[in-house]
């Protein structure tokens, strides 16, 4: 216990001051912004509701816009960008160890390699947590000045949407932060790791669901993909899929909400043991 | 038996069709500077890296400090710089070494301790990819000193290093051992590991082919001898030394393997031998190490 909490207050020193993590942070941060926000807000001024907004009506843009909305605001581009930035972030903080040399400082040190593995790992989803945090912080913010702006009464979301938001955000954010981490430490480097996941994530996932539209076998593995799990989860709590008018990029109707988070928890855990799997036996050259 | 600090019995390493590291037995005491000779390739950095337990071994076994490689226990008395550097480039080096303090609990004054000894702490708040090779080989060895382990396991220590770069590091070491702490280096830098090394394990292409120490492995002193004729020198000198311990080089010379130039000198005058030259001759670990690897160096390496 004693080395897991040595190994995470290590790691999270050495991660605060990476350049690459505040990079990252920021980019999904303004994303979040630019298309919930300022995209959606320029087209509700100008009246213009064909366009970026896909044919929403200027009342249902204000909405989404607004404190009430703000849960959905923080999760609903998980599927899409959210996730493929944790999977990049995941893959570069244990895939670059290997291009660097760290790992085998670090497996010199005195803590054992599963312990290593576990402060990276809580490191991270510290990492997840606070970005989920900051997420909901800047939304809120942000739709607060909405309301004020447009003469709108302000409600704040319910404490239970605020929870229920959270969770999915941590989840998803999680689940694909333990898949980068996975195929960083199975490409023993960042490189081909981040491609590789990308390429899956943002990629192949669609190619496969379009496949299986036109042919069925497939459809009981595209049913159960990762993506497909983020994406379902995303639509169940009431985001419109992508395939419905206004829908949101990477969001799916595909599962309900209770196998969607089932399928997350399971990847979530399967990234975690393949790689202590690999972490434990593999020798470090 | 506990005055061994490392022990391996039957080491190996096998990459596929390669043997990287083949039946290595090797023991490094307590408080000595042990080194481990080889040329490049010969399977030094896959042995140390077993003893650290970053490797497997395909079999055989190794011990140090009593248990096996690589288990916490052993990890936190071992300090080790293997395979150059491993460090977060985009961190200085003193946020490096606090980094690596951390993973053993340690606090800052560790840190500025090691940094101060390594000659680091005017550049320590410099980012670790702006150091030259040398600082980021002093700043290796920095982060093995943190915690002052009992062993210190150091892979080519002087990689990098200008000549009074060396020379501080080689100080260091034989200041290290001094203080009690046990040293295990590899180098190929055959008068580094004569002049600090205690004793030395020569290994080429994965075989440990002797290990001893460095005055046993150079041998006794011998003497050269140019005298004429030369069938009565050589007659003399088997007297004096011993059949099996003279040898003729290039016709006209003789090896003496014999302590006593003078006793040497009188037998040959009485004799009637003329004698031009007398010369004492000490073997280098040079001469030895290269006899000893060329030894084996394998045929079928040759016909390919």
């Amino acid at each position: 216990m004693n080395a897991l909490l040595i190994s995470t207050r290590a790691e999270l020193l050495r991660l605060r001051s990476w350049p690459s993590l505040w990079v990252m942070v920021g980019t999904w941060l303004l994303l979040n912004v630019m298309f919930v926000y300022v995209f959606n807000y320029v087209a509700y001024n100008s009246g213009d509701s064909t366009g970026l907004t896909d044919g929403l009506s200027p009342a249902q843009l204000l909405a989404d816009m607004l404190p009430a909305a703000a849960p959905e605001s923080v999760y609903q581009g998980m599927p899409m960008f959210g996730g493929a930035i944790m999977l990049i972030l995941g893959a570069l903080t244990v895939g670059s160890g290997y291009g660097w040399g760290t790992w085998k400082t670090v497996y010199t040190q005195g803590p054992s390699r599963l312990a290593a593995l576990g402060g990276t790992l809580v490191a991270l989803a510290a990492v997840v947590v606070g970005v989920v945090v900051l997420t909901f912080g800047v939304d809120l913010t942000l739709s607060v000045l909405v309301a004020a702006a447009e003469s709108q009464d302000i409600v704040l979301p319910s404490r239970d949407a605020v929870v229920e938001g959270f969770g999915v955000g941590v989840l998803i954010l999680g689940m694909w932060a333990a898949c980068g981490v996975a195929v960083g430490t199975l490409a023993r480097g960042p490189a081909l790791a981040v491609g590789l996941g990308l390429v899956w994530a943002l990629a192949v996932e669609n190619l496969l669901r379009g496949v299986a539209g036109i042919w069925s076998p497939l459809e009981a593995l595209t049913n159960v993909l990762p993506g497909t799990a983020a994406g379902s989860l995303v639509g169940a709590m009431g985001v419109p899929a992508i395939d419905e008018p206004g829908g949101t990029p990477g969001v799916l109707g595909i599962l309900g909400g209770g196998p969607a988070i089932g399928l997350l928890l399971g990847y979530l855990a399967a990234f975690v043991v393949l790689t202590a799997v690999m972490v434990r036996r593999r020798d470090v050259v | 038996m506990t005055d061994h600090i490392v022990r391996t019995q039957h080491l190996t390493k096998r990459y596929g069709e390669r043997l990287a590291v083949d039946d290595v037995n090797l023991s490094v005491a307590r408080g000595e500077v042990y080194g481990f000779l080889g040329p490049n390739g010969a399977g030094k950095t896959t042995t140390l890296r077993m003893l650290l337990g970053l490797v497997r071994p395909t079999s055989g076994m190794a011990t140090v400090l009593g248990a096996r490689p690589g288990t916490p226990a052993v990890n936190g008395r071992v300090g080790a710089l293997v395979e150059g550097p491993g460090f977060y480039p985009y961190l200085s080096g003193r946020a490096n070494l606090r980094v690596m303090a951390a993973y053993q609990g340690l606090g800052g004054t560790a840190v500025e301790s090691v940094l101060e000894r390594m000659d680091l702490a005017d550049r320590g708040d410099d980012a670790f990819k702006s150091y030259s090779l040398g600082m980021k080989q002093r700043l290796g060895v920095a982060s093995a000193l943190l915690g002052e382990p009992d062993l210190l396991v150091l892979d080519e220590p002087t990689n990098g290093l200008d000549p009074a770069g060396m020379n501080d590091m080689r100080r260091l070491i034989v200041d290290l051992a001094a203080g009690g702490q046990t040293v295990l280096l590899s180098s190929h830098l055959l008068g580094e590991v004569e002049e600090i090394c205690d004793r030395v394990g020569v290994i080429s292409r994965g075989r440990l082919l002797t290990e001893s120490t460095v005055t046993q492995l150079r041998g006794a002193t011998s003497l050269v001898v140019r005298a004429e004729p030369v069938d009565v020198a050589l007659a003399v000198a088997m007297r004096v030394a011993g059949d099996d311990r003279v040898r003729v080089v290039d016709g006209e010379r003789l090896d003496v393997e014999v302590d006593s130039a003078p006793e040497l000198t009188r037998a040959l005058v009485h004799a009637g031998a003329l004698v031009h030259e007398i010369t004492p001759h000490e073997r280098s670990l040079e001469d030895v190490f290269f006899e000893l690897t060329e030894r084996t160096a394998p045929t079928e390496e040759v016909a390919r």
